[in-house]
Parts: C-alpha cells; structure tokens; sequence
C-alpha cells in the first residue's frame, strides 16, 4: 500500500521533470546557456562597477577583483555575504551536534588497527595535510579554496583517528582556533565599513593577475575560512566517537 | 543524457525515502536526492565547446567561450551544507537508538 | 559517435544503475559504500562538465568524511550488517 502511493507521488513528480526540462522557457536546453542575458557575463568581464575592459592573465594591472579562478571572485568578493552564511549554518550546526552528544565519559573503545593501516597513514597524514595548506592558500589562482582545503585537513586528522586506537584529540586548541577564525572573518567586514563604507567590499590594492599576493583580500579571508572549516570538521568527526554517559 | 539521470536520481532519492523503515536509509535517500540536485544546478550552467572558468597561462584572456561559473558557486555551498544536514540527523538517529534500542520506525511506533 | 557522446552516455547509465543499487539493497553496509562510489562518479561527471572545483569538494566531502559519518553511526551501535 505505501509503495503504490509513493510510485504515484513519484510519478506525478516525475511528471513536473520532464515538462520543466523539454519547455525552452524555464531551462534552457542542454548545451546553450546565452551567456550574454546573465549576470555572470558582468561577473566573468570583471565589471559590475566599471566600464567592460578586457581582463588578460598576467598582464591586466587592478582589475575589480584580481583573482584568476572565476569561481573564487564569485564566492568570496561579489557574493561574499552568501559565504557568511554558509559558514554560520556550519557552526549552527557543529554547536548543535555538540550540544546533542552533551558531557561523556570519553571516546569508545576501538580495536587495533591492521598493519597495513598503520604505516600507510602515518606516510600519507603529512602528505595530505600539506596539500591541504597548498590547496587553501592558492585558492585564487588554482582550483580550490578555503572549504576544499579545510576538509582535506580534517581528513588528515580523520586518518589519525582510525589508525591509532588511542589517539585522543585535545579539542580546546581547535575550538579556540575555530572560534578566532569565525571572529577574523567579520572583523575584517567591519573594517571594510570604516574604511570604504560597505561591508565585506575589496579595500586592498588588487595586483596583477596570476601572482601569488594579488587580489586583495581574497586570500586572507580564504585562509581564515579554511582553518574554521577544517577545525569544526574535525570537531564534528570526533563528537561522533564519544560515549553515551551513563544516565 | 546527463540531465535525465539527474532527474531519475532525484526520484529514486524520493522513492528510497518514502518506502523505507530504517533510519538511516531514510538519510540515505536524501543523500541521493542531494547528489541528483547538485549535478542538475550544473547542467543549467553548461555551454558545449566552452572551457572552464579559470584564467590560466592558455586561456588568458576574458572574451572567450567560458562556461557559467554562478552555479558551481551556489552548488559549492550547497554541497558543505549538505554535509551539515547529515551530520545532525546522525547524531539525532544514534539519540533515538540509544532510547529504543532499534533503528526500525515500525517498533519504535511514533513515541519519539 | 565520438568519445565525448559515448563516455557521457556511460556514465549517465551507471549514475542510474548505482542509484537503483543503492535503495533496493538489503544491507545497510552495502548501501553505504554505493553512496561512496556514486560521489566518486558524480566527480568524475562534474569534470565532464568542466567544474572542478566542485569536483574536489565533492570528492571530499562526500566520498572521505560523509562515509566515516555513516560509519560512526553504525559502530556505535551494535547492529552494524543488519537487514533491513
């Protein structure tokens, strides 16, 4: 009875799917996305609140943003108060799972781990944790950014607690961490107020684009999103392990 | 086509949901649901022959055929929130088994 | 039919047949390494796609610590490899 009514919800969705998909108006069809009517065409050029210049790698001097990865100048420079957000609803949610587990005895018990697990993460913890830090900080020139980086490094430490069974975590360094990371984060909004006059706006020379110390700011918030996103992973991940206390 | 299997991810994400009585499939189910949405937000963006968008020492210059890069910035939130979400509804699914000593909804009977 | 057409194809069929693998199994402790193997190809779609940055995030997160978080959840109760 449950599965012929869950079929017939189904197929009523299925029926919205399909006619969203085949009308031209609503999506466009596969393959033809008309760049020239969309917002991203100011964001791709560079010029929301300038004339349209070409921007060139490694020669356009002060551009708006001055970050080669276009995704980056999107997600930390024109839609950067969306980034606030996102890292407001992970610390909602790193607080509330914290607050669920409440005061425990401790970890559980976990068996030792095999041979191979053991020497194979004590060669690549180092390797992944320096990737990490490259990935974060070259988050305007390459692929990546803050949140890649940061999960890289709680995978690092993730490794740590599966192939060492007595591997406690001191969390206090990293909820300090986490918490000085989050404040910088605004901090540097507020600053952006009192010396431009809108929050979170670009107030440092953009350089040339493609060098490592260019555009503005980018960098600098990146990385302090990447320690808090790395430090309240691996918070969550070792909440995960604690042990029921005895009601 | 990459679009109709992202439609049919979504579905059977909403059909696993649905019919299941364990827990932890239910957060399964909206795992997939998640993934399915996540790859249809990129489709929309897609342009054939475009590179993608990142000015690099080949691609240099901006007049050229770039893909969409907005929605690979909203599909990268919503792929960190997503993780949040399924953290918390672990931690709320291990709570009720600590209590009931059972994952199946059928023995738990709604006294939550 | 050029490379490109034909390797998008396959991987939409086997985004499909993973996803059916997933919700009609019994085991919960295969479903859970399904859903890891389904993120690994979803990047390898996003890369078709041309996004990478999205393609490393979802390797990250869904495919290393999404796991672990199932995973936890069924260590610390002792019904791990149950059916349904």
């Amino acid at each position: 009875m449950k599965k012929i009514l869950a079929l017939l919800l189904v197929s009523v969705f299925a029926f919205f799917a399909i006619t969203l998909v085949q009308s031209d108006q609503l999506v466009p069809k596969f393959g033809d996305a008309d760049l020239s009517s969309r917002v991203s065409d100011k964001y791709i050029s560079k010029s929301v609140s300038v004339d349209n210049k070409v921007v060139e790698y490694g020669e356009t001097v002060n551009a708006e943003t001055g970050s080669a990865n276009l995704v980056t100048s999107i997600v930390v420079n024109y839609r950067s108060f969306d980034t606030l957000g996102e890292v407001t609803v992970l610390f909602i949610s790193a607080l509330g799972i914290s607050l669920i587990v409440g005061t425990t005895d401790g970890m559980i018990k976990r068996s030792e781990s095999g041979f191979i697990l053991k020497t194979g993460s004590k060669v690549l913890m180092p390797i992944l944790l320096i990737v990490g830090i490259y990935v974060i900080t070259h988050g305007h020139l390459t692929p990546g950014g803050g949140f890649q980086g940061g999960s890289m490094i709680a995978s690092a430490v993730l490794l740590l607690l599966i192939s060492d069974h007595e591997f406690v975590p001191n969390m206090n360094k990293f909820k300090v961490l986490e918490g000085l990371s989050g404040s910088l984060y605004i901090i540097i909004g507020l600053v952006s107020i009192s010396l431009t006059g809108y929050f979170l706006k670009n107030f440092m020379p953009t350089g040339q684009v493609g060098e490592l110390m260019s555009a503005g700011i980018i960098p600098i918030i990146y990385l302090f999103i990447g320690l808090k996103v790395g430090s309240e992973l691996t918070g969550i991940l070792s909440d995960f392990l604690k042990k029921e206390a005895n009601v | 086509m990459i679009q109709i299997s992202a439609i049919v991810l979504m579905l059977l994400g909403i059909y696993g949901l649905l019919t299941t009585k364990h827990i932890i499939k239910m957060i399964i189910g909206l795992n997939i649901f998640e993934v399915g949405l996540n790859i249809f937000i990129i489709t929309i963006g897609y342009k054939t022959g475009a590179v993608a968008p990142i000015l690099t020492s080949q691609n240099n210059s901006s007049i050229l055929n770039f893909v969409d890069p907005l929605p690979q910035a909203i599909v990268l939130t919503a792929i960190v929130i997503g993780f949040g979400i399924t953290a918390v509804g672990l931690i709320l699914a291990k709570k009720i088994y600590v209590q009931h000593n059972t994952y199946n909804i059928d023995e738990i009977g709604g006294k939550i | 039919m050029n490379a490109t057409v034909v390797l998008e194809l396959f991987i939409s069929i086997v985004l499909i047949f993973i996803g059916v693998l997933i919700v009609f199994s019994k085991n919960i402790i295969k479903s859970i390494i399904f859903l890891s193997i389904l993120s690994m190809i979803t990047a390898v779609s996003f890369v078709m796609l041309k996004a990478p940055d999205v393609a490393i995030t979802e390797i990250v997160i869904g495919s290393g610590l999404i796991t672990f978080l199932f995973l936890f959840t069924l260590k610390t109760s002792k019904k791990a490899g149950d059916s349904e």
